[in-house]
Protein backbone atom coordinates (compact mmCIF):
# COMPACT_ATOMS: atom_id res chain seq x y z
CA UNK A 1 0.00 0.00 0.00
CA UNK A 2 2.87 2.07 1.24
CA UNK A 3 4.25 1.35 -2.17
CA UNK A 4 1.42 2.15 -4.49
CA UNK A 5 1.57 5.71 -2.74
CA UNK A 6 4.59 6.03 -3.16
CA UNK A 7 4.57 6.02 -6.68
CA UNK A 8 1.27 7.62 -6.85
CA UNK A 9 3.44 10.76 -5.37
CA UNK A 10 6.38 10.44 -8.04
CA UNK A 11 3.90 10.44 -10.84
CA UNK A 12 2.36 13.73 -9.77
CA UNK A 13 5.38 15.57 -8.68
CA UNK A 14 6.93 15.09 -12.14
CA UNK A 15 3.84 15.17 -14.12
CA UNK A 16 2.90 18.50 -13.14
CA UNK A 17 6.51 19.74 -12.76
CA UNK A 18 6.53 18.59 -16.97
CA UNK A 19 3.29 20.63 -17.07
CA UNK A 20 4.90 23.68 -15.33
CA UNK A 21 7.82 23.63 -18.03
CA UNK A 22 5.78 22.96 -21.05
CA UNK A 23 1.93 24.43 -20.62
CA UNK A 24 1.29 27.13 -23.34
CA UNK A 25 -0.62 29.18 -20.30
CA UNK A 26 1.46 31.33 -17.54
CA UNK A 27 -1.90 30.54 -15.02
CA UNK A 28 -1.83 26.89 -15.54
CA UNK A 29 2.23 26.56 -15.41
CA UNK A 30 1.43 28.31 -11.62
CA UNK A 31 -1.06 25.77 -10.57
CA UNK A 32 1.02 22.68 -11.79
CA UNK A 33 3.88 24.00 -9.45
CA UNK A 34 1.50 23.86 -6.97
CA UNK A 35 0.88 19.74 -7.32
CA UNK A 36 4.76 19.73 -8.01
CA UNK A 37 5.45 21.30 -4.46
CA UNK A 38 2.78 19.16 -2.69
CA UNK A 39 3.89 15.79 -4.59
CA UNK A 40 7.60 16.65 -3.06
CA UNK A 41 6.11 17.66 0.56
CA UNK A 42 4.74 14.04 0.18
CA UNK A 43 8.17 12.99 -0.57
CA UNK A 44 9.60 14.43 2.31
CA UNK A 45 6.89 12.67 4.56
CA UNK A 46 8.36 9.40 2.94
CA UNK A 47 12.10 10.62 4.16
CA UNK A 48 11.14 11.01 7.83
CA UNK A 49 11.04 14.71 7.78
CA UNK A 50 8.06 15.73 9.29
CA UNK A 51 8.94 19.46 10.33
CA UNK A 52 10.63 20.19 6.70
CA UNK A 53 7.31 18.93 5.20
CA UNK A 54 5.16 21.33 7.02
CA UNK A 55 7.39 23.94 6.61
CA UNK A 56 7.78 23.35 2.67
CA UNK A 57 3.50 23.05 2.49
CA UNK A 58 3.74 27.25 4.56
CA UNK A 59 6.69 28.46 2.82
CA UNK A 60 6.60 27.12 -1.06
CA UNK A 61 2.63 26.59 -1.07
CA UNK A 62 1.61 29.44 1.30
CA UNK A 63 4.68 31.81 0.49
CA UNK A 64 6.52 31.62 -2.76
CA UNK A 65 3.63 30.41 -4.85
CA UNK A 66 1.18 33.26 -3.61
CA UNK A 67 3.85 35.33 -4.30
CA UNK A 68 4.41 34.12 -7.78
CA UNK A 69 0.81 34.08 -8.70
CA UNK A 70 0.42 37.65 -7.64
CA UNK A 71 3.68 38.37 -9.92
CA UNK A 72 2.14 36.91 -12.78
CA UNK A 73 -1.46 39.16 -12.05
CA UNK A 74 0.71 42.27 -11.32
CA UNK A 75 2.62 41.63 -14.94
CA UNK A 76 0.41 41.26 -17.11
CA UNK A 77 -3.59 42.99 -18.09
CA UNK A 78 -5.67 41.52 -15.85
CA UNK A 79 -8.35 41.55 -18.77
CA UNK A 80 -6.45 39.05 -21.42
CA UNK A 81 -7.55 35.56 -19.87
CA UNK A 82 -4.12 33.80 -22.21
CA UNK A 83 -1.25 35.25 -20.69
CA UNK A 84 0.71 33.51 -23.77
CA UNK A 85 3.82 31.79 -22.20
CA UNK A 86 6.02 30.52 -25.15
CA UNK A 87 9.43 28.96 -25.35
CA UNK A 88 12.06 29.23 -27.35
CA UNK A 89 15.15 26.99 -28.50
CA UNK A 90 13.03 24.04 -28.09
CA UNK A 91 15.15 21.20 -29.54
CA UNK A 92 18.24 22.47 -28.05
CA UNK A 93 16.59 22.17 -24.67
CA UNK A 94 15.58 19.14 -25.20
CA UNK A 95 18.84 17.67 -25.88
CA UNK A 96 20.15 18.96 -22.95
CA UNK A 97 17.20 17.88 -20.93
CA UNK A 98 17.84 14.09 -21.97
CA UNK A 99 21.56 14.27 -21.90
CA UNK A 100 20.93 15.48 -18.10
CA UNK A 101 18.95 13.00 -16.95
CA UNK A 102 20.61 10.09 -19.14
CA UNK A 103 24.31 11.55 -17.49
CA UNK A 104 23.02 11.70 -14.09
CA UNK A 105 21.08 8.67 -13.94
CA UNK A 106 23.23 7.06 -15.42
CA UNK A 107 26.06 8.50 -12.59
CA UNK A 108 23.21 7.33 -9.82
CA UNK A 109 22.40 3.74 -10.85
CA UNK A 110 26.04 3.25 -11.04
CA UNK A 111 27.51 4.72 -7.69
CA UNK A 112 27.60 2.03 -4.91
CA UNK A 113 26.06 4.02 -2.31
CA UNK A 114 26.32 3.14 0.94
CA UNK A 115 23.41 3.03 3.23
CA UNK A 116 23.57 3.26 7.00
CA UNK A 117 21.11 1.51 9.18
CA UNK A 118 18.40 3.78 11.11
CA UNK A 119 15.41 3.72 12.76
CA UNK A 120 12.77 6.48 12.27
CA UNK A 121 12.66 8.78 14.44
CA UNK A 122 9.92 9.74 17.02
CA UNK A 123 9.85 13.58 15.53
CA UNK A 124 12.91 15.33 14.04
CA UNK A 125 11.74 19.23 15.12
CA UNK A 126 13.81 18.94 18.80
CA UNK A 127 16.45 18.16 16.97
CA UNK A 128 16.51 20.58 14.34
CA UNK A 129 16.12 23.21 16.90
CA UNK A 130 19.20 22.00 18.87
CA UNK A 131 21.17 21.69 15.45
CA UNK A 132 20.59 25.81 14.97
CA UNK A 133 20.59 26.92 18.44
CA UNK A 134 24.30 25.43 19.25
CA UNK A 135 26.04 24.12 16.04
CA UNK A 136 24.53 26.31 13.36
CA UNK A 137 23.81 29.31 15.32
CA UNK A 138 26.12 31.77 13.00
CA UNK A 139 24.42 30.73 9.73
CA UNK A 140 20.88 31.17 11.26
CA UNK A 141 21.81 34.48 12.14
CA UNK A 142 22.98 35.27 9.12
CA UNK A 143 20.14 34.07 7.44
CA UNK A 144 17.53 36.42 9.90
CA UNK A 145 19.84 39.34 8.65
CA UNK A 146 19.53 37.90 4.61
CA UNK A 147 15.75 38.27 4.89
CA UNK A 148 15.59 41.28 6.70
CA UNK A 149 17.98 42.69 3.72
CA UNK A 150 15.45 41.11 1.47
CA UNK A 151 12.53 42.60 2.65
CA UNK A 152 13.68 46.05 2.70
CA UNK A 153 15.28 45.59 -0.85
CA UNK A 154 11.75 43.68 -2.52
CA UNK A 155 9.87 47.01 -0.47
CA UNK A 156 12.10 49.39 -1.75
CA UNK A 157 12.90 48.03 -5.44
CA UNK A 158 8.78 47.87 -6.34
CA UNK A 159 7.39 50.89 -4.60
CA UNK A 160 6.72 53.84 -6.87
CA UNK A 161 9.31 56.66 -7.02
CA UNK A 162 7.68 60.06 -5.33
CA UNK B 1 10.36 2.03 -3.17
CA UNK B 2 12.94 2.34 -0.06
CA UNK B 3 16.31 2.47 -1.53
CA UNK B 4 18.02 5.77 -2.01
CA UNK B 5 18.48 5.80 -5.83
CA UNK B 6 14.19 5.91 -6.32
CA UNK B 7 14.37 9.49 -4.39
CA UNK B 8 17.89 10.52 -6.31
CA UNK B 9 16.18 9.89 -9.61
CA UNK B 10 12.96 12.07 -8.98
CA UNK B 11 15.77 14.25 -7.93
CA UNK B 12 17.53 14.11 -11.15
CA UNK B 13 14.48 14.42 -13.03
CA UNK B 14 12.92 17.44 -11.13
CA UNK B 15 16.76 19.23 -11.74
CA UNK B 16 16.48 18.44 -15.45
CA UNK B 17 13.06 19.64 -15.98
CA UNK B 18 13.73 23.02 -13.97
CA UNK B 19 17.25 23.41 -16.22
CA UNK B 20 14.98 22.88 -19.45
CA UNK B 21 12.32 25.32 -18.34
CA UNK B 22 14.97 28.14 -17.54
CA UNK B 23 16.52 27.42 -20.56
CA UNK B 24 13.62 27.72 -23.09
CA UNK B 25 11.19 30.09 -20.98
CA UNK B 26 11.13 33.81 -22.11
CA UNK B 27 8.35 35.01 -19.74
CA UNK B 28 10.42 35.93 -16.43
CA UNK B 29 7.89 34.77 -13.86
CA UNK B 30 8.31 31.00 -15.70
CA UNK B 31 11.77 31.30 -15.55
CA UNK B 32 11.43 31.74 -11.79
CA UNK B 33 9.53 28.66 -11.75
CA UNK B 34 12.31 26.70 -13.10
CA UNK B 35 14.53 28.52 -10.62
CA UNK B 36 12.26 26.54 -8.03
CA UNK B 37 11.86 23.27 -9.48
CA UNK B 38 15.79 23.50 -9.14
CA UNK B 39 15.90 24.01 -5.68
CA UNK B 40 13.25 21.54 -4.56
CA UNK B 41 15.41 18.99 -6.19
CA UNK B 42 18.86 19.71 -4.18
CA UNK B 43 16.35 19.88 -1.22
CA UNK B 44 14.86 16.42 -2.11
CA UNK B 45 18.44 15.23 -2.57
CA UNK B 46 19.55 16.56 1.08
CA UNK B 47 16.69 15.03 3.07
CA UNK B 48 17.06 11.51 0.77
CA UNK B 49 21.52 11.48 2.19
CA UNK B 50 19.76 12.48 5.47
CA UNK B 51 17.56 9.18 5.93
CA UNK B 52 19.91 6.94 4.47
CA UNK B 53 22.84 8.40 5.71
CA UNK B 54 21.93 7.50 9.30
CA UNK B 55 19.40 10.00 9.83
CA UNK B 56 21.94 12.62 10.20
CA UNK B 57 19.64 15.88 10.88
CA UNK B 58 22.37 18.07 9.06
CA UNK B 59 20.75 17.34 6.30
CA UNK B 60 17.88 19.02 7.71
CA UNK B 61 19.08 22.19 9.05
CA UNK B 62 20.83 22.71 5.53
CA UNK B 63 17.29 21.88 3.31
CA UNK B 64 15.76 24.39 6.18
CA UNK B 65 18.41 27.16 4.74
CA UNK B 66 17.54 26.43 1.20
CA UNK B 67 13.92 27.34 1.93
CA UNK B 68 14.84 30.45 3.19
CA UNK B 69 17.14 31.72 0.79
CA UNK B 70 14.29 30.67 -2.19
CA UNK B 71 12.18 32.47 -0.07
CA UNK B 72 14.45 35.95 -0.01
CA UNK B 73 15.30 34.98 -3.85
CA UNK B 74 11.44 34.83 -5.44
CA UNK B 75 11.13 38.59 -3.18
CA UNK B 76 13.70 40.19 -4.52
CA UNK B 77 13.42 38.27 -8.26
CA UNK B 78 9.29 39.31 -8.39
CA UNK B 79 10.42 42.95 -7.30
CA UNK B 80 12.75 43.36 -10.49
CA UNK B 81 10.28 41.58 -12.58
CA UNK B 82 7.64 44.04 -11.60
CA UNK B 83 10.25 46.75 -11.84
CA UNK B 84 11.24 45.75 -15.70
CA UNK B 85 7.80 45.32 -16.17
CA UNK B 86 7.02 48.91 -15.36
CA UNK B 87 9.99 50.48 -17.67
CA UNK B 88 9.42 47.71 -20.57
CA UNK B 89 6.23 47.08 -20.73
CA UNK B 90 7.14 43.39 -21.15
CA UNK B 91 8.63 40.71 -19.08
CA UNK B 92 9.82 38.61 -21.99
CA UNK B 93 13.84 38.08 -21.40
CA UNK B 94 14.94 38.42 -24.25
CA UNK B 95 13.65 41.66 -25.59
CA UNK B 96 15.02 43.57 -22.29
CA UNK B 97 18.49 44.23 -23.70
CA UNK B 98 18.77 47.22 -23.26
CA UNK B 99 20.73 48.60 -20.08
CA UNK B 100 20.00 52.45 -20.71
CA UNK B 101 17.04 54.02 -22.31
Amino acid sequence: MANLVFWVIVGLTIGSAVIVVQSKKLVYSAYALLFTLLGVTGLYVFLWADFLAVVQVVVYVGGILVLIIFGIMLTNKITSVNISNTSVQKSIGSIILFVFIAGLGFMVAKTPWVSVANSEPIQTTETIGRLLMIDYLLPFEVASLLLLGALISATTLSRKDD
Amino acid sequence: MDTLTNYLFVSVVLFSLGLFGVITRRNGVAVLMGVELILNAANLNFLAFARFGGMNMAGHVYALFVIVLAAAEAAVALAIIINIFNNFKTINIDEVSELKQ
